[in-house]
C-alpha cells in the first residue's frame, strides 16, 4: 500500500500523531464517520453473500417449481412474496435474480473500468496521437446516449444476458477513460514523477507504479456509482425484452412479465421493483460515502 | 460568438463522420445477410440477388457508404422491412410525441431539481437538506420503468384520476413525463446543491451580505446566476439521458413515439429503421451539446470565445 503516495493527505501531516497515518487508515477514519455509507456497505456485503448462497437458501426452485393451485396468489406464509402468473415462488426468483443483477453490474463495470483505465492512462501519459485517437473514440461513444448504444450492440449481437453485459461494459469505457486521463494529465507533471524519470524508470514503471495508484481513488468512487447505473441499464434492457429471456429470474424481466397482471396481482411487480431499488440505492449511498472519504477536494471545506 | 459557433460546427465534422461510419457499418455487422433479411425468409435465391442489387449491397463498401450518405442528405433512409413504408415517414409520424415528452420531462426536472438543490444548499445539513437529498438519491436509484408502473398503478388504476395510455390530452403527458424526469430531477438536485454550496462560500456572497442585502436577494441575485453555469452544462448532458430513458418509458406507457418504434424495430430486426433512429438520436444529442456550449456565452459573459 505504500505505493499510494500521491494522495494529498500526506502533505497535511503537520499534526503530532502517535500512529502512522497511511492512506488506508486515513480513508478508513473518514469512511467510518459516515453512518449511511457504512450501513450501505454492510448491506452490499450481505447482498453478495445472499447472491452467492442463493441456490442453497431459496425455498423453491426459481424456474421449475410450479404451484398450479396458487397462481397469482398474494404473499402468504408458504410464499412470503407471493406467487407469479405461472405459479412460481417470487421470493425464490428474486433471490436468484440477485445473482444475475449483481453479476451483470459487477462484471460489466469491471470490464469497462479495466479497458477505460488502460486507455485513459495511455492517452494521458503519451498525449499526442494516442490521446487524439482515444479521445475521439470516446467522443463517438459519448455521441450515443447510453442505453441507445447498448440497444445497438444488442441488436448486432442478439439478445441475452451475456450480450447485455458486453453492451453495458462498452458504454462504461469512455467515462472511465476520461476520468483516468484527466487524473493522469494532472499527475504526470508533478515533481515526484520527474524524480522517478530522472533515475531512469521506464514509461511502463512510471505508469503502473506511480501514476496508476494515484488514479485509484477516483476509479473506486466511480466504480461504485457506476454499478448502480449498470444494474438499472441491464434491468431496463431485460424489461425491453432484449436481455434475459423468459424463464430466467431477472428482475427487469420479472417486471415486464408482471405488466399484464398489474390489475389483479400488483405484488408481482412490487417485489422486483423494491429489489432493484434497494440494491441500486445501496451502491449509490456507498459510492457517495466513498467519494466523501476519498475526495481530497472536500477536505478543505 | 459567430466564429465560435462556426468553429464548433467544424469540430463536429470528424465525430459526425465516425458516427455515420458506425451507423453505416451497423448493417454489415448484423449477423446474417442484410439482403436476405430484406427479402424475407421465403424468398428464392434469385429474389435475394435482385434485392441485393436493388439495395446496392453488391457494390464495394466505400461506394455503398457514399450512397448511404447521399441518401441521408436527401432524407432517404430506405424502406422499413416491416411496414414497407419509407423510414422517413415512419419517423416523422412518431417524432412529435417523443419531442414533447422529452421537453416536458426536462421542464419538470429542471424546476424540481433546481428547487430541491437550492433549498438543500441554503439549509445545508438541516432537515430540508436531508429530505431533499434523500429524495434525490432515491430518484437516481429507482428505475424509470418501475416508477412508471407504480405511478400508473396508483394514479390511473386505483385512483382513476389520469388516463393510462395514449397521447391525446395534457393529462396523458403527466405521468410519462414525471416518470422520465424523475431521475434527471434527482441528478439536477444533487448537482445544483453542490454547485450552490460552492457559490455560497465565495467572497462576493459575503460582501453582498455585509452590505446589508436581505438573504433572499443574496441567493437569487448573486447566488443563482453564478450557480446556473454548471447546471446548464448538466442539463445538456442529461438530455441524452432523457432520449435514452424515453425508450423505456414509452414501452411502459405504450407511448406512440420514437422509443417504441426502436424497440419494435429491434424485435423485428428491421435494420433500416434501427439505423435511421440511432443516427437521429445521436445527431440530436450532438446538436444539444453544441447548443449548451453556446448558451454558456449568454449566461456567463466572462467566457471568451475564440
Amino acid at each position: 500500500m505504500s505505493d499510494i503516495a500521491p494522495l494529498p493527505e500526506i502533505g497535511a501531516v503537520a499534526l503530532a500523531v502517535d500512529e502512522i497515518r497511511t492512506p488506508w487508515s486515513e480513508f478508513w477514519r473518514k469512511f467510518r464517520r459516515q453512518k449511511t455509507g457504512v450501513v450501505a456497505g454492510v448491506f452490499v456485503i450481505l447482498l453478495v453473500i445472499v447472491a452467492i448462497a442463493a441456490p442453497w437458501i431459496v425455498p423453491f426452485d426459481a424456474e421449475n417449481y410450479f404451484d398450479y393451485d396458487q397462481l397469482n396468489a398474494p404473499p402468504s406464509m408458504a410464499h412470503w412474496f407471493g406467487v407469479d402468473a405461472l405459479g412460481r415462488d417470487i421470493l425464490s426468483r428474486i433471490l436468484m435474480g440477485a445473482r444475475i443483477s449483481l453479476a451483470a453490474g459487477f462484471v460489466s463495470v469491471a470490464a469497462g473500468a479495466i479497458v477505460g483505465t488502460l486507455l485513459g492512462l495511455v492517452a494521458g501519459y503519451y498525449e499526442g496521437w494516442w490521446d487524439r485517437i482515444i479521445m475521439r473514440i470516446c467522443d463517438v461513444l459519448f455521441a450515443f446516449p447510453g442505453i441507445l448504444l447498448a440497444i445497438g450492440i444488442v441488436a448486432i449481437l442478439g439478445g441475452g444476458m451475456a450480450n447485455v453485459i458486453v453492451a453495458v461494459a462498452v458504454f462504461s469505457i469512455p467515462t472511465f477513460a476520461r476520468l483516468v486521463r484527466g487524473n493522469t494529465l494532472a499527475l504526470k507533471h508533478l515533481t515526484f514523477i520527474e524524480a522517478v524519470r530522472s533515475v531512469g524508470a521506464t514509461d511502463w514503471t512510471i505508469i503502473a507504479r506511480h501514476i496508476f495508484p494515484g488514479t485509484i481513488p477516483a476509479v473506486i468512487v466511480y466504480f461504485s456509482l457506476r454499478i448502480g447505473t449498470s444494474i438499472i441499464t441491464a434491468a431496463s434492457l431485460s424489461f425491453l425484452g432484449m436481455g434475459a429471456q423468459p424463464p430466467t429470474p431477472e428482475w427487469g424481466a420479472m417486471l415486464d412479465a408482471a405488466r399484464s397482471d398489474m390489475l389483479t396481482a400488483p405484488h408481482q411487480a412490487i417485489f422486483p421493483a423494491i429489489a432493484i431499488f434497494v440494491t441500486v440505492l445501496a451502491f449509490n449511498l456507498l459510492g457517495d460515502a466513498l467519494r466523501d472519504a476519498l475526495d481530497p477536494k472536500l477536505e478543505r471545506r | 460568438m459567430f466564429q465560435y459557433i462556426v468553429k464548433r460546427l467544424l469540430g463536429l465534422a470528424p465525430t459526425l463522420l465516425l458516427v455515420g461510419v458506425m451507423v453505416f457499418l451497423f448493417v454489415h455487422l448484423l449477423p446474417g445477410d442484410p439482403a436476405r433479411l430484406a427479402a424475407g425468409p421465403e424468398a428464392t435465391p434469385e429474389t435475394v440477388q435482385l434485392v441485393r442489387q436493388d439495395l446496392g449491397l453488391d457494390r464495394p463498401l466505400p461506394q455503398q457508404f457514399l450512397r448511404f450518405v447521399n441518401g441521408v442528405a436527401h432524407w432517404d433512409f430506405g424502406r422499413s422491412l416491416r411496414t414497407k413504408r419509407p423510414v422517413a415517414t415512419e419517423i416523422a409520424e412518431r417524432f412529435m410525441p417523443t419531442f414533447w415528452l422529452t421537453l416536458w420531462s426536462m421542464a419538470w426536472s429542471v424546476a424540481f431539481g433546481m428547487t430541491i438543490g437550492i433549498v438543500s444548499a441554503v439549509w445545508r445539513n438541516r432537515w430540508p437538506d436531508r429530505v431533499g437529498m434523500t429524495l434525490a438519491v432515491s430518484g437516481i436509484s429507482f428505475p424509470a420503468f418501475a416508477l412508471g408502473m407504480v405511478l400508473m398503478q396508483v394514479f390511473s388504476v386505483q385512483l382513476g384520476w389520469l388516463p393510462t395510455v395514449g397521447d391525446d390530452t395534457w393529462k396523458h403527458y403527466l405521468l410519462p413525463s414525471l416518470t422520465l424526469g424523475a431521475a434527471v430531477a434527482a441528478i439536477m438536485a444533487r448537482f445544483t446543491r453542490s454547485s450552490f454550496v460552492d457559490i455560497l462560500g465565495e467572497d462576493f456572497i459575503r460582501t453582498a451580505r455585509s452590505k446589508g442585502l436581505d438573504e433572499r436577494q443574496v441567493i437569487v441575485r448573486h447566488g443563482l446566476r453564478n450557480a446556473l453555469i454548471p447546471v446548464v452544462t448538466m442539463m445538456g448532458l442529461q438530455f441524452g439521458f432523457l432520449l435514452g430513458g424515453s425508450i423505456v418509458v414509452e414501452k411502459v406507457f405504450n407511448w406512440p413515439g420514437l422509443g417504441r418504434l426502436l424497440v419494435d424495430a429491434v424485435d423485428m430486426r428491421d435494420y433500416p429503421v434501427i439505423q435511421a433512429l440511432v443516427l437521429l438520436f445521436s445527431l440530436e444529442f450532438i446538436v444539444i451539446n453544441l447548443v449548451v456550449d453556446v448558451m454558456y456565452g449568454f449566461i456567463n459573459p466572462t467566457i471568451r470565445y475564440r
